[in-house]
């Protein structure tokens, strides 16, 4: 380009110009935002969210106490402490989850052999104190009992390809 | 105003005083309501060109959230820096707060509706919008800490650049003009481009000035592209750093206020103030002060839109182009101008 042409354009602010109309186009082009607390965007099936222990249809809680899945947890967030039950099946007596230690990595739900715990589809689960965020097992069977249609949904969705 | 209080049986000199503090109040008032509702749009704007939505929550489209930060401001503690010097470091965003608003003073919304309609409105507003750095100069002092402090420096070297041109621009207005009274200037503008376009917008002489003078008050009002005064990248937040709570709402209310006043200024000198657009009498129909807001608001809209568009000026870029950009094109404008009114006969 020739310096004359180059001062040309400085001094009519031709590439300012042109950024701005640019803009403008965006100013009027649809929003890509969505409404968060009254649109969502779609989760895949295969979302790690809050966890949750379930249950069997009868009712009974799946978990056998097998601690797999606390080996396997790097973030070592989970304490399971396990006694057999009166009819002498293998229960836990403590099941616990640090949700501020945990890395949502999915490794427990993997490693689970019973589809025991899980991690849901829920995200929105913020406390006001880090007391809350440590889970207990009464808190991850409410979890379970809450989010069971859509969880069993998920996993359905998902076996195929596991 | 002042014949209305009289009616009240009030003497002169007390009629005029109760009228002038009423349209004090008034227009302070006014200011505040278009500075929130101005900071809300400069936020939508800016969100619908980066594609996203903008306030929304707080009021119908959000239209509240301006008060709700304000609330929320005012109800947060002051805090004072320990090293601070605690008298400037108070009085600095007072100042900058107070000069904001008295430079509306002389600012015309319609014809006659004006708090003092003083002969040398253009002189006042350039002595008041020179005071405004000492503001933001007193407190990054104050503030006893390094990034204020630089930022305080480059606000005081910035102001100072672009007002010289600032106050050339307003030579080749006034020459046109012939009055330095803000109503003066814009009835010069009547009818001025073709005998029914109202506006010095469109003389050609005077359209370079315009743009020299839009772009100067961007750097006047530290805007983007121009806003490293407060660049959060090199300065957390420039000058503004140590400040917490109401003095921090102060020092952002009178920078919204001055933005206000410079895109008030644009639609006085340049586009007719009041008068609407071109000479044709159903336009005449339209309130003066509706015309005045509309432009106005149009130049608002001009700030955010340059705002989303265009990254920072690095430092020596701001200075070379208020220096050696500016200084001299308005200067052979100022000679230019003043040789074309000569040779016409206008100061006959």
């Amino acid at each position: 380009m020739t310096s004359a042409t180059q001062l040309l354009k400085s001094f009519t602010l031709w590439e300012f110009l042109k950024a701005h109309a640019l803009t403008l186009k965006y100013f009027f082009k649809p929003k890509v935002t969505i409404n968060y607390p009254f649109e969502k965007s779609p989760l895949s099936p295969r979302f790690r969210g809050e966890h949750a222990l379930r249950r069997y249809p009868n009712g009974e809680e799946r978990c056998i106490a097998c601690k797999l899945c606390e080996a396997v947890c790097p973030a070592q967030a989970i304490t399971i402490e396990s006694e057999p039950r009166e009819d002498g099946s293998r229960r836990t007596t403590r099941y616990d989850i640090d949700m501020t230690k945990c890395i949502y990595c999915g490794f427990c739900q993997e490693a689970c052999p019973v589809d025991a715990v899980v991690e849901g589809p829920n995200f929105e689960y913020a406390t006001e104190t880090r007391e809350e965020l440590l889970y207990d097992k009464a808190k991850l069977l409410a979890n379970g009992d809450k989010w069971e249609r859509a969880i069993a949904a998920n996993l359905e969705a998902d076996a195929p390809y596991r | 105003m002042t014949e209305f209080f009289q009616s009240f049986g009030m003497s002169y000199e007390w009629a005029w005083t109760v009228a002038t503090l009423v349209g004090i109040i008034t227009i302070s008032l006014l200011v505040m309501f278009s500075v929130a509702m101005v900071i809300y749009v400069d936020r939508k704007v800016l969100g619908a060109i980066m594609m996203r939505r903008g306030p929304n929550v707080v009021g119908p489209f959000g239209l509240l959230q301006s008060f709700a930060d304000g609330l929320k401001v005012f109800l947060q503690e002051t805090i004072i820096p320990s090293a601070a010097n605690k008298g400037i470091f108070l009085l600095a965003p007072i100042i900058t707060f107070t000069v904001a608003l008295a430079a509306w003073a002389v600012i015309p919304f319609d014809a006659g509706v004006v708090v003092s309609d003083i002969n040398v409105g253009l002189l006042y507003i350039l002595a008041i919008s020179s005071l405004g750095v000492y503001g933001v100069v007193m407190s990054g002092w104050a503030s006893n800490s390094k990034y204020p402090f630089f930022s305080a420096m480059r606000a005081a070297a910035q102001m100072i650049s672009y007002e010289v041109s600032i106050g050339f621009v307003l030579v080749c207005v006034v020459l046109f003009a012939g009055t330095f009274n803000m109503s003066g200037i814009v009835m010069a503008q009547q009818g001025h481009g073709l005998g029914f376009v109202n506006g010095f917008f469109f003389n050609p002489l005077l359209f370079p000035m315009f743009v020299v003078f839009f772009i100067s008050a961007l750097a006047e009002t530290a805007r983007a592209p121009f806003d490293l005064t407060e660049a959060e990248s090199e300065l957390v937040a420039g000058y503004q750093t140590e400040y917490s709570s109401m003095a921090f709402a102060l020092f952002w209310l009178g920078e919204y206020a001055n933005i206000l006043l410079m895109c008030s200024l644009c639609t006085l000198l340049f586009m007719g103030g009041w008068l609407p657009p071109v000479e044709w009498a159903p336009l005449y129909y339209v309130p003066g002060i509706v015309w005045f807001l509309l432009k106005t608001f149009f130049f608002f809209f001009l700030f955010s839109w340059i705002w989303a568009t265009v990254p920072r000026y690095r430092y020596d870029q701001l200075m070379r182009l208020g220096w050696k950009v500016f200084l001299p094109m308005s200067l052979i404008f100022v000679a230019l101008i003043s040789g074309y009114l000569m040779a016409t006969g206008h100061f006959s």
